[in-house]
């Protein structure tokens, strides 16, 4: 196993490992998206969606150990890109011009990747690890109808749409997926995964901060 | 009558990689716009010894935007701010009258500093040496067209042999990293039924080799097409992704 190991330790190896638990992570983001969504039919809809998903049990805990796997994986591998990175240049230019191909999303992914990060920590503090046995609805209504979660939340969402604006495309990159013919549609349904995670999420935080009985 | 410009230059000077370098300042009066941007350099170098100071020491040798020899980092952008271009073939009727400009060496640590402008890109030939070529016994010329070749395929190897090897896409790239001369590299030799025999272990061998010489990691930030005088395309580093990957899991 000594080439897996070495595979994965390369350069070509690391930017694999970011595409495809990128990847994974956004189709968890994709399907999280849809889930919430069920906020948006009411209290009802959003308590019996959570009721089925605690209803699967021991594949619930598996999903939950694969999740965080994958997670800490991306966490790791891009970390090291990030202080490997910063090591191969050792004097800055003093002049500094982007040349036309870096945007927001790709010059800031570290710093984005890492605040999504202390967003999650405090998303599960506030809806996972609560202690208390109440209806979902019971628990997401409160806090996302105080102001200071609304504005950290939404803050959350629009960070986490810069770190996949760049993400979704990369992934694609990095796999070897280029090819002139399909540039155009990547690039659109890499925009349409992007938009649609940060629209879904946002739409609600809006929807819970300015309509309090929505989840009553 | 041609045209002349007065120009501030903010130029790099460092004796060599164990010095601390710093910017030195001249205003060079009278330049011809019709002069390329190394020939301005040699003015400037004209006017240094002749006033017994030390020249500045600059990589050149064809001047005619073909050998990849020069370069260097203009403003903020390497060769200079015009697209598709050398060093050499940047001429000094892209600048305004009265216009600072900056000069810096390729800053990346695969590319230790020799001296002032001149960095050393050994790096780049330890990539080649580790399989950027075919050496399987090619035996005498056999009958033309004997080996089919798709039309596409041959100028997309074109494309990608395009590359000096001169080092602008390092020196562009946030992260210090060579994968667009690599992938121009394999590139080359893969998309052609010559380099075939030997596209597995030669993918695995140059990435290796490019991982030992300190390059960064490419992280997709296309800066390094943007500055390359040859326009590779990044399309090369994802042919170069493929590569690995399949050898990675299926070379012997």
């Amino acid at each position: 196993m000594s080439w897996f190991r070495q595979a994965c330790t390369s350069s070509v190896g690391k930017k694999y490992i970011m595409a495809v638990t990128g990847f994974l992570l956004g189709g968890f983001l994709l399907v999280h998206a849809a889930g919430n969504s069920s906020i948006f039919w009411g209290r009802q809809a959003f308590n019996s969606y959570a009721e089925h998903l605690h209803s699967l049990g021991i594949l619930i805990n598996i999903a939950e150990v694969g999740l965080l796997t994958i997670f800490l994986v991306h966490i790791y591998t891009g970390l090291t890109l990030f202080l490997q990175n910063r090591t191969a240049r050792e004097s800055r230019y003093a002049v500094q011009k982007p040349a036309g191909g870096r945007t927001w999303g790709s010059t800031t992914m570290p710093y984005t990747g890492l605040a999504i990060l202390a967003f999650i920590l405090l998303h599960l503090l506030n809806f996972h690890f609560t202690g208390q046995d109440k209806p979902i609805a019971d628990i997401v209504g409160p806090i996302l109808n105080n102001p200071l979660y609304s504005i950290i939340y939404a803050a959350a969402m629009l960070i986490l749409g810069l770190h996949i604006s760049h993400g979704f495309w990369s992934v694609f990159q990095s796999i070897g997926i280029n090819h002139p013919k399909y540039d155009g549609f990547l690039r659109a349904i890499s925009w349409a995964g992007c938009f649609s995670i940060a629209g879904i999420f946002l739409t609600i935080v809006l929807l819970l901060l300015f309509s309090g009985n929505q989840l009553r | 009558m041609a045209k002349t410009i007065t120009i501030t230059i903010k130029i790099w000077r460092q004796s060599g990689a164990d010095f601390q370098g710093s910017f030195e300042k001249h205003v060079l009066e009278s330049v011809d716009t019709d002069m390329s941007f190394l020939e301005m350099l040699d003015v400037l170098n004209e006017q240094l010894t002749l006033s017994g100071r030390e020249p500045v020491a600059f990589d050149h040798d064809c001047r005619e935007g073909i050998c990849g020899m020069c370069g260097a980092v203009v403003n903020g952008t390497a060769h200079g701010p015009e697209r598709e271009t050398t060093l050499c073939q940047l001429h000094m009727r892209h600048f305004r009258d009265g216009q600072t400009i900056t000069i810096e060496p390729f800053r990346a640590k695969g590319f230790p500093l020799i001296k002032d402008l001149i960095i050393d890109r050994s790096a780049f030939d330890q990539v080649i040496i580790a399989g950027g070529y075919v050496s399987v016994n090619a035996g005498s010329a056999q009958d033309g067209n004997s080996i089919p070749v798709a039309q596409a395929n041959a100028e997309q190897a074109m494309d990608a042999a395009a590359c000096i090897g001169c080092g602008a896409c390092v020196a562009a790239c946030p992260n210090a990293a060579a994968m667009l001369f690599v992938g121009a590299k394999v590139s080359q030799l893969a998309l052609l039924p010559q380099g075939s025999p030997e596209r597995k272990r030669r993918a695995l061998s140059m990435v290796t080799a490019m991982d030992k010489a300190g390059f960064g990691n490419c992280s997709n930030e296309r800066e390094c097409e943007n500055v390359c005088p040859k326009s590779i395309s990044i399309r090369n580093i994802a042919r170069l992704n493929r590569e690995y990957l399949r050898a990675a899991f299926t070379a012997d």
